[in-house]
């Protein structure tokens, strides 16, 4: 577990944060440009120093100003993924990746460069110098770089903003393998909510260089109250499903989840697979009585927890389904003629086709 | 077509001008470092300092070496008590006049190949586990290698060319300090000597062209290599 408690003055900004971050899986830190997001991973690397404050890593101490600790960058044992690769460009791709290889304290299994290599897809790519590489390319190389470092974390600062669309989709599968093939934590840097939902487990809001809110992704997109989600146009709980089963004469896929079961589009991810999906508040409608013959594929009772005005005449609606929660984004008028409440039993409409995997 | 004489002041000059760049090399790598990388009170002051002997006269450079360094002068009298080394009229001498004369320049050149480096990879050196030894020797020092190489030939150049400090700090004794533009100069004064300065001349002018092209051609090369 890393412990994160620092205040730092750049200029006229201040980053004054406090969270924690687990020891396994991918915590997203999200905010806007300007939020502070780069200055806490370089104050967490040692590559810039706080004012004052404390980070622990599983309990070993790598800054504490009221004891005077400090531990050198190199000793931290932090990788670090830049936005724009930061290959040595005197180097081959190899000389890059055994870079940081030759300089760990790890206890180095034989295979680990073959494994990375082969995970990260660039064996073609070794015998190369980084201008002979795609901007993609060079984000794996970078990527596997860090890794073959052995760290104990390892930090991306939003190491898909440089390339396009297509790049993007040609990365993400390599940084979802990770996350599921690596007992690595990592801290992702993104001003994109949609790639961090689909990395993250934990989020970690940033505004103005502080805090606005932490937790687990599906407790904090369920909220109504975390401005930096539930007022955006795509605000929706992310909710974790299992692939049940597949109807191939209805063209549908069940998916179960803490709620029940969700129906959508068929797809071919294989039954037991572990999926997220995000149910956006506008694409779940609310009725008192569950529909005769309606489109929706997906009528799942629950209880109204919680009603929320956003903005003028737009309000969001929590309901608990089972032991899942859900938004629903009405109008005025919708929330006065159901007289929606906290504890009405309400049911929450969702088409198929609107919640993608 | 040379004479013996003519040969040995353009030997003279080769080895003073070497010389000169591989004593400056260390201290001006170490300085241009310090002014390209460090914020400290008195950069200014250094930065100044440095220059200085590229609007000095030369002449004060050689007066202010045969003080320092002359027999009688603060280093040159315990060099030449406790080690026996002698500058002051000697060819190594004119090493250390042609070395202060050029040291300007070679700073300038590093310093400027320095700052090409981006110091955003001595930071990934540094998330990756490499001390400031480690990475100066292995990312900044290979990256600014070719700025280093074509400063050194251009220091190289300029150094076979020194007079005035040269003269002025060891004299123009022919077959011991009679570097290539002091013979000119003697060839010059004397009646009769003007074939003798057209053939050092033409001498001169081939090494400083050979010296810039070679200068331009490493930096070129290297720079191709690293696809920039």
């Amino acid at each position: 577990m890393l412990e994160v408690a620092f205040r730092k003055r750049l200029g006229s900004f201040t980053v004054d944060v406090e969270f924690t971050v687990p020891s396994s899986g991918i915590t997203g830190l999200f905010g806007a440009s300007g939020a502070g997001k780069t200055s806490v991973l370089s104050v967490l690397a040692g590559l810039a120093h706080p004012d004052k404050g404390r980070i622990a890593m599983d309990g070993a101490v790598l800054y504490d100003n009221v004891i005077g600790t400090c531990v050198a960058a190199h000793r931290r044992g932090i990788g670090y993924v830049f936005q724009d690769s930061r290959l040595f460009p005197h180097m081959t791709v190899d000389a890059n990746l055994r870079y940081g290889l030759r300089r760990s304290r790890g206890r180095m299994q034989t295979n680990t460069f073959s494994a990375v290599v082969a995970m990260l897809g660039i064996e073609r790519l070794l015998a190369r110098l980084p201008h002979r590489l795609s901007g993609g390319e060079r984000q794996r190389v970078a990527i596997g770089r860090a890794l073959l470092s052995q760290p104990r974390l390892l930090l991306l600062d939003e190491p898909l903003a440089s390339l396009d669309e297509a790049r993007k989709a040609e990365i993400l599968p390599y940084l979802e393998k990770l996350r599921d093939e690596l007992r690595l934590p990592m801290i992702y840097v993104s001003h994109t909510l949609e790639e961090t939902l689909r990395l993250a487990s934990t989020l970690v809001l940033l505004s103005e260089g502080r805090v606005a809110a932490s937790g687990s992704i599906d407790e904090l997109t369920a909220r109504t109250d975390v401005r930096l989600l539930s007022s955006r146009a795509d605000a929706g709980a992310v909710i974790d499903a299992t692939v049940a089963g597949h109807d191939d004469v209805g063209r549908l896929t069940r998916l179960s989840f803490a709620g029940g079961t969700l129906q959508v589009t068929r797809t071919s991810r294989t039954v037991g697979t572990h999926v997220r999906v995000r149910v956006m508040a506008r694409d779940v409608a609310l009725a008192l009585r569950a529909p005769a013959l309606s489109s929706f594929q997906n009528v799942l009772a629950g209880t109204v927890v919680e009603v929320r005005e956003r903005s003028r005449g737009d309000f969001l609606v929590r309901i608990a389904v089972g032991e899942a929660h859900l938004l629903s984004a009405v109008t005025f008028h919708a929330v006065e003629k159901l007289r929606l409440r906290p504890g009405l039993a309400v049911h929450a409409l969702i088409k198929s086709v609107a919640v993608g995997i | 077509m040379l004479t013996d004489l003519e040969w040995s002041a353009i030997r003279l000059s080769m080895n003073v001008a070497l010389r000169s760049v591989v004593l400056n090399l260390p201290l001006a790598m170490m300085v241009a470092w310090v002014l390209a990388r460090r914020r400290f009170r008195g950069r200014a002051l250094l930065d100044a300092f440095v220059h200085l002997p590229l609007v000095l006269p030369p002449v004060v450079v050689g007066y202010g070496l045969l003080l320092i360094f002359g027999s009688r002068g603060p280093i040159g009298s315990i060099l030449a008590e406790r080690l026996g080394i002698h500058l002051a009229f000697t060819p190594s001498g004119a090493a250390l006049a042609t070395a202060v004369m050029t040291f300007p320049l070679m700073v300038r050149t590093i310093r400027l190949s320095l700052e090409a480096v981006d110091p955003g990879l001595e930071e990934a050196a540094r998330t990756l586990g490499a001390g400031r030894i480690d990475r100066f020797f292995s990312i900044t020092l290979p990256l600014m290698a070719p700025g280093v190489l074509s400063g050194a030939i251009l220091a190289f150049a300029a150094g076979l060319g020194e007079f005035g400090a040269v003269i002025t700090f060891v004299s123009n004794i022919p077959g011991h300090t009679q570097t290539l533009p002091l013979a000119m100069y003697t060839a010059l004064q004397s009646p009769g000597g003007e074939e003798t300065a057209a053939k050092l001349a033409v001498v001169s002018f081939t090494l400083a062209l050979i010296g810039l092209i070679a200068s331009e051609l490493v930096g070129r090369r290297v720079r191709a290599r690293l696809g920039r």
